[in-house]
């Protein structure tokens, strides 16, 4: 019929469509995937070249360079989703070197009957969570595998930095004498995406942190450039953190729970679920440690900017062959905050 | 044993369920173990039902009793 | 305060004060021994770290209130080949999912290697998962002591009056008396060593405090019911302290704001018309014990998966090493144990008392005072 066009491409259905192998084929559907969903969201001067890498100068100072694989489910979860955490957790990675975040990539394997609405909404949060943060996603790779051979969706995200000189964090660098800051209250996260799940809805919402802590960071450098360590306590909590801190600079450390933030809902998640907030996941909270005399600067310095607004200095650095990490109960008593066994499951007794 | 805490019934429903609210989280939850429990008072809830009043009457008896001093 | 009836009874200034009491009224060269039976009360001990606060002449011993620690590998074995049927969805309780069985499974591993085995929160939703799914065959993995039991009970009258046909209940609740006895009329002796009970909080709201008089007339060991709460277990370690020096014997409650002397007479109904006693029931650690544990009445057998199915009585040995037994009986403590902390971690639990965070080997070495008493 003469009346059809003969370039007309119909777009893609964002609405209805799902995802099927032929968007990871290499073909055209892949490149009218990427085109109207990637591009289009992402936007930036590397996209744009349409070329398979992302070309850019390097600045002086160290590079420091991150990747993480998102395979979280529930993919949507109140307070984000896996497009936030994504770009989010890798920002951070890389900014807990005290480097400045620069560029991402983003790779994403696709399950075969995954709904496009769904990947458009999670493509649109990594576009406006790397917007914010003024990190662009310059470089990305797509794949689809059949149906049953994925979880809807996996992420993978690397990120690059640079770190200048004159700063060197680093998990051994904890010393004995040195104070333990918290940027703010922990488990957050880890309730959000548990309360999601299969039977364990609460009609009350707990939010996820995720957030872009390269700021803040910024913040507390530019306050003491001498800081020890940063990690961020992501999945097995605070105190999984607190024991790798410990292993790799062989120290001991001494917490006070009175000092931990911890909001009153997400302790009566806690209480109901039978967890203990120390081992529940964190996506927008740092721990630091730093020499006792600048603990107070610190401080200050983190209550200063939005995101730290409940640091808290929780404890200190000690000497100890054993590697413990013991807490000062709010009852009175002490306990070893120890490494996480398996995975933190709901309990009834 | 078992894993309980204190809850305030915040809704009643149909079919002996209630929603219940502790330190601000919220949950549906069974009422089916007990008779006659009104908006406003606390249950003992495990594993999704509610296994026994709490008498608040006596908690704050518990509580006076731990700080009265000395022993006769 | 934040959580109310929590937080009031976590008070830090108030420890002290019954703690300086407890210093105050124990009697010079007498020791005191008590059992805390629950193992949410262990956990509780642990994570607050109330033995710090005791005197070094009262002890805690740590007793087998731990319904996982206590059922049979065979009977997890059970659940495994259970779940491995073609068209069965089990669903347990998560406490469950990584418990070592034979063959190296758990619940989780089999899940893995493709059983569909789902964890549930609540009873209820066992049974919403087999109105949602009509043409699976689902069956509920029934655990826990008498906290748990009244819901199990209800679930099964609500699946008769709905009339569903893919449900079934594989019944493994045990009940809390007959442990207690077990402990303190153990051949071995060991019960002789152990002055008083600290009693459940939460098995006591079903069954009562009237149900502990039996014992304690017969055994001549003070039982005090105390809350979960660190302030309960003080007061309780108080009570008790004051029964010995006192030459009492006596159930007493300091639970009193949720346990009541007859119990909640609806949820043993409820038990009573669904559920009966075994003659016997195989305790891990414990041995045979007569009348311990419930089976489903032939009323409801549609909904026994004992019936429904073939799940062969497996009799499965723990590990020559293994001290469960005595640790469970409080007869001897998790470091005494050869395996504890070696070959036997929470990562790796060869026995019962690793197996769940409740268990006193899980509870020693998660907390860590084994360290911190070796390191000294």
């Amino acid at each position: 019929m003469s009346g059809v066009r003969k370039d007309c491409i119909r777009p893609v259905d964002f609405k209805h469509g799902r995802v099927d192998l032929t968007h990871g084929s290499g073909g055209r559907a892949m490149t009218q995937l990427i085109e109207e969903l990637f591009l289009q969201a992402f936007d930036n001067e590397w996209l744009r070249q349409m070329n398979d890498q992302a070309r850019f100068n390097v600045g002086a100072g160290r590079m420091v360079m991150a990747t993480d694989g998102h395979v979280i489910s529930p993919l949507f979860f109140p307070g984000g989703d896996i497009g936030f955490l994504a770009v989010h957790g890798t920002i951070n990675d890389v900014a807990m070197a005290g480097a400045q975040p620069l560029y991402l990539s983003a790779g994403f394997i696709l399950e075969e009957g995954f709904p496009l609405a769904d990947l458009k909404r999670i493509v649109e949060s990594m576009a406006e969570a790397a917007k914010r943060a003024g990190v662009p996603i310059v470089t990305g790779d797509t794949k689809v595998v059949e149906r049953g051979k994925g979880d809807g969706v996996f992420i993978t995200t690397t990120g690059v930095g640079v770190v200048p000189e004159g700063i060197d964090i680093s998990g051994e660098r904890a010393q004995p004498g040195d104070k333990i800051l918290l940027s703010g209250s922990i488990g957050d996260h880890g309730v959000a995406v548990m309360s999601q799940r299969e039977n364990l809805t609460f009609e009350t919402t707990i939010e996820s942190d995720t957030v872009a802590l390269h700021g803040l960071v910024a913040a507390m450098l530019h306050a003491v450039p001498d800081i020890h360590c940063l990690r961020d306590p992501t999945r097995g909590g605070l105190a999984t953190t607190l024991n790798e801190l410990a292993r790799q600079s062989g120290v001991g450390m001494k917490i006070e729970e009175t000092q931990i933030p911890l909001r009153t809902q997400v302790a009566a998640a806690c209480e109901f679920l039978g967890l203990d907030p120390l081992y529940v996941a964190n996506e927008g909270k740092l721990v630091a440690i730093c020499p006792a005399p600048f603990a107070e600067t610190l401080l200050s310095a983190m209550r200063a900017h939005p995101l730290g607004q409940e640091a808290a200095i929780i404890g200190e650095v000690v000497a100890d062959p054993n590697r413990f990490v013991q807490m000062q109960t709010a009852f009175g008593g002490s306990r070893i905050v120890d490494w996480l066994t398996g995975e933190q499951l709901p309990r009834i007794c | 044993m078992c894993l309980a805490i204190p809850a305030k019934v915040i809704e009643l429903l149909a079919d002996e369920r209630a929603v219940v609210d502790i330190g601000g989280v919220q949950k549906q939850i069974s009422l089916a173990l007990l008779d006659d429990v009104g908006m406003g008072e606390y249950v003992i809830l495990h594993v999704g039902y509610a296994i026994a009043k709490l008498d608040q009457a006596e908690a704050a008896k518990t509580l006076a009793l731990f700080s009265e001093m000395g022993a006769i | 305060m934040a959580i109310p009836y929590i937080d009031e009874f976590r008070d830090g200034d108030l420890a002290r004060v019954l703690a300086a009491k407890i210093v105050a009224e124990i009697q010079p060269d007498r020791r005191y021994r008590f059992m805390e039976f629950c193992g949410g009360h262990t956990h509780a001990i642990f994570r607050y770290g109330v033995q710090d606060l005791l005197p070094p002449a009262v002890e805690l011993i740590h007793g087998p209130g731990c319904p996982v620690c206590v059922l049979p590998i065979g009977r997890i074995d059970n659940a495994i080949m259970l779940a491995q049927q073609p068209g069965v969805m089990l669903a347990t309780y998560a406490d469950m999912l990584r418990v070592p069985a034979s063959a190296g499974l758990s619940l989780l591993k089999a899940k893995a290697q493709g059983a569909d085995v789902r964890m549930v929160y609540a009873a209820s939703d066992a049974l919403k998962l087999a109105q949602d799914n009509p043409e699976r065959e689902v069956v509920f993995f029934a655990i826990g002591f008498e906290t748990t039991t009244p819901p199990t009970a209800l679930v099964i009258q609500q699946a008769q009056r709905l009339g569903l046909r893919n449900f079934t209940v594989f019944c493994n609740h045990v009940l809390t008396p007959p442990a207690m006895q077990a402990i303190v009329a153990s051949p071995d002796g060991s019960g002789t060593a152990i002055d008083g009970f600290i009693g459940p909080a939460h098995v006591s709201t079903v069954i009562g405090t009237e149900a502990y008089h039996r014992f304690v007339a017969q055994y001549a060991k003070p039982v005090v019911i105390a809350g979960f709460e660190p302030l309960d277990v003080l007061q309780a370690v108080l009570m008790l302290v004051r029964q010995i020096n006192g030459g009492r014997v006596e159930v007493e409650n300091e639970y009193s704001r949720a346990v009541t002397p007859e119990g909640n007479r609806k949820a043993q109904a409820a038990m009573a018309e669904v559920l009966e006693l075994r003659d016997e029931f195989e305790w891990r650690g414990l041995g045979l014990l007569p009348h311990s544990a419930w089976q489903i009445k032939a009323h409801y057998a549609d909904f026994d998966a004992e019936r429904r199915f073939v799940v062969p009585t497996l009799a499965v040995q723990d590990a020559k090493a293994c001290e469960c037994g005595a640790i469970l009986r409080g007869a001897k403590k998790p470091q005494e144990c050869k395996v504890f902390g070696n070959v036997c971690t929470p990562d790796n639990p060869v026995g019962a008392c690793m197996v769940s965070s409740e268990g006193a080997c899980a509870a020693y070495y998660s907390y860590g005072r084994f360290k911190m008493e070796a390191a000294r």
